[in-house]
């Protein structure tokens, strides 16, 4: 039996996603899809002068494991330097969701991680 | 022959996979016994290529070939030079695209019909074509009970329709479309009607007489065939003038240096060496299918078809996204579970053995018309019954006690 993806903190971040807002004031933007199963997410960073993650915002749906990693990791970011956001890895991705993510999920977890690629490379 | 139980045990994959319930035949097609013994009797006892042997298993493989391509065109009640063996329907589409570009004579500004619900396969090239020589592509609606806009139709396709071009089945919506409507208002105008057969080969009976489609395209892996077959069937009279797009040897009658003359059809669009052992299997797919009737398969999976969407509408929080009509239904139930992503209910159903596809089933432009991102689908054939359908239903269940909704 595999081991339960659907666990309660996956869950309820699907239910209430944090920091699921559309931002005015931001300053790095980032875009992810997942065209084989239709989840699309933009995500908005706004920096202070320290080069901080001052405030974090999302929209965009898709299934439970792309919601829950996008919220989870927006959490995650707020508060860190940009550098180390730069820094981060899927496998960091893998270790923040604490489930196992099979090969047709790895789009659907990392997506959050593709838009937020996005927003620091442009 | 009638279809039950019996006809499951044709298929070696259920031998295999005792839970497997597969609900994903729009995707892909399970293959019976006959159909891969036939394919490794062609690599086993006489594998030789094809139309140019001098010798006994030379002519037994050339034989094995014409006759499959005989038993298609009786399928589809076309003349065997009009039965073209391709790759696949993706194939038979963009070849046919190219060859009707030097076939009809497309000024810039003429136009192309077709549907907002076509399957990528035949739209992207379609709107490659209308790039390439600056034609206008333009799209019948769906309707709110899902079948095309026949009225609308009328007003799109003018003068000015080069291409009328739409499937017989959808599939998503699963609606079984009147072809014959539209290939009268396109010859009324002089346009070519091109019919996408797909999802409804092997499904439902095809008469392309009936039909009276210019050119028919599907695959052979959505009807028990082998992956990598499929077929273009064009009128004749068409056939012998249009030229061909994909070149090379065995389509030529006579070369020289600079030129070269060209066989007649069919084997005038079958450069190199074609998907032998796949076609003679598509062959023998044909065969097993016609023995059990194509108005049988159509009846029971109706029946299963009625039968998903009275139990899946009874759910709360479930919406159909399907022909409710079961007998204008090829066999396709797509529907959305309220605060739970398609993705999702298709991970939970294939924990109880339920294969069922989730996402845009390569129709975007249909899942932008109805106004959602992504559908579930579940899709019958011969090999399923009702208590498949119970199975769905009870995945689907669980899906919604997971999310608590």
């Amino acid at each position: 039996m595999d081991e339960e993806i659907y666990k309660e903190n996956i869950l309820d971040h699907n239910r209430n996603p944090h920091n699921k807002k559309t931002m005015e004031d931001f300053d790095l933007k980032g875009e992810g899809k997942n065209v084989s199963c239709g989840d699309a997410i933009s995500l908005f960073i706004k920096r202070d002068e320290d080069g901080r993650v001052s405030d974090v915002g999302f929209n965009g749906d898709g299934c439970a494991i792309s919601q829950a990693s996008t919220s989870i990791l927006m959490d995650k970011i707020k508060g860190m330097k940009i550098d180390e956001v730069k820094l981060l890895s899927p496998g960091d991705i893998y270790d923040m969701l604490g489930i196992n993510i099979s090969p047709g999920r790895t789009k659907c977890a990392l997506l959050p991680y593709e838009a937020l690629n996005d927003a620091l490379t442009k | 022959m009638s279809i039950s139980q019996k006809i499951k045990k044709d298929f070696p994959v259920f031998k295999h996979n005792k839970d497997l319930v597969y609900l994903d035949s729009a995707a892909s097609s399970q293959t019976p016994k006959s159909v891969t013994d036939v394919v490794n009797k062609y690599y086993s006892e006489y594998r030789s290529n094809i139309h140019r042997s001098m010798y006994e298993i030379g002519e037994t493989a050339t034989g094995k070939y014409e006759s499959a391509r005989e038993s298609v065109a009786e399928f589809i009640k076309a003349l065997q030079d009009e039965v073209i063996f391709t790759s696949g329907a993706t194939m038979s589409m963009n070849m046919l695209m190219y060859s009707l570009e030097q076939y009809l004579s497309l000024e810039e500004g003429s136009e192309i019909v077709t549907t907002v619900a076509e399957h990528h396969s035949s739209l992207i090239p379609l709107q490659q074509l209308a790039k390439r020589k600056k034609l206008v592509l333009k799209h019948i609606n769906i309707t709110s009970d899902f079948d095309f806009d026949y009225k609308q139709a009328e007003k799109l396709i003018t003068e000015k329709t080069k291409i009328v071009s739409a499937s017989l089945a959808s599939n998503v919506l699963g609606t079984i479309y009147s072809i014959k409507k539209l290939a009268e208002l396109a010859h009324n105008v002089g346009a070519i009607m091109v019919c996408d057969g797909t999802k409804a080969a092997g499904h439902i009976p095809i008469n392309v007489k009936e039909l009276d489609c210019d050119f028919l395209i599907f695959s052979g892996h959505k009807m028990c065939g082998p992956t990598g077959t499929g077929v273009l069937y064009g009128k004749k009279d068409i056939l012998s003038i249009m030229p061909p797009s994909i070149f090379g040897g065995g389509i030529v009658e006579d070369v020289d240096l600079q030129t070269a003359k060209w066989k007649s059809s069919p084997w005038k669009f079958e450069a190199g060496t074609p998907n032998i052992a796949g076609s003679i299997g598509l062959g023998e797919a044909v065969n097993y299918l016609e023995d059990i009737g194509l108005n049988e398969i159509h009846k029971y999976v109706s029946g299963i078809t009625e039968y998903a969407i009275d139990r899946l509408s009874l759910l709360n929080g479930v919406k159909l996204f399907t022909q409710k009509n079961a007998d204008k239904n090829i066999g396709i139930v797509s529907f959305s579970v309220d605060g739970i992503h398609p993705h999702d209910i298709a991970e939970i159903a294939g924990r109880e053995g339920v294969a069922i596809r989730a996402g845009h089933h390569c129709a975007q432009p249909l899942m932008k018309e109805l106004g959602i991102s992504a559908l579930a689908r579940a899709s019958f054939y011969l090999y399923n019954d009702k208590s498949d359908v119970d199975v769905l239903v009870i995945s689907v269940k669980k899906a919604q006690e997971i999310f608590k909704r």
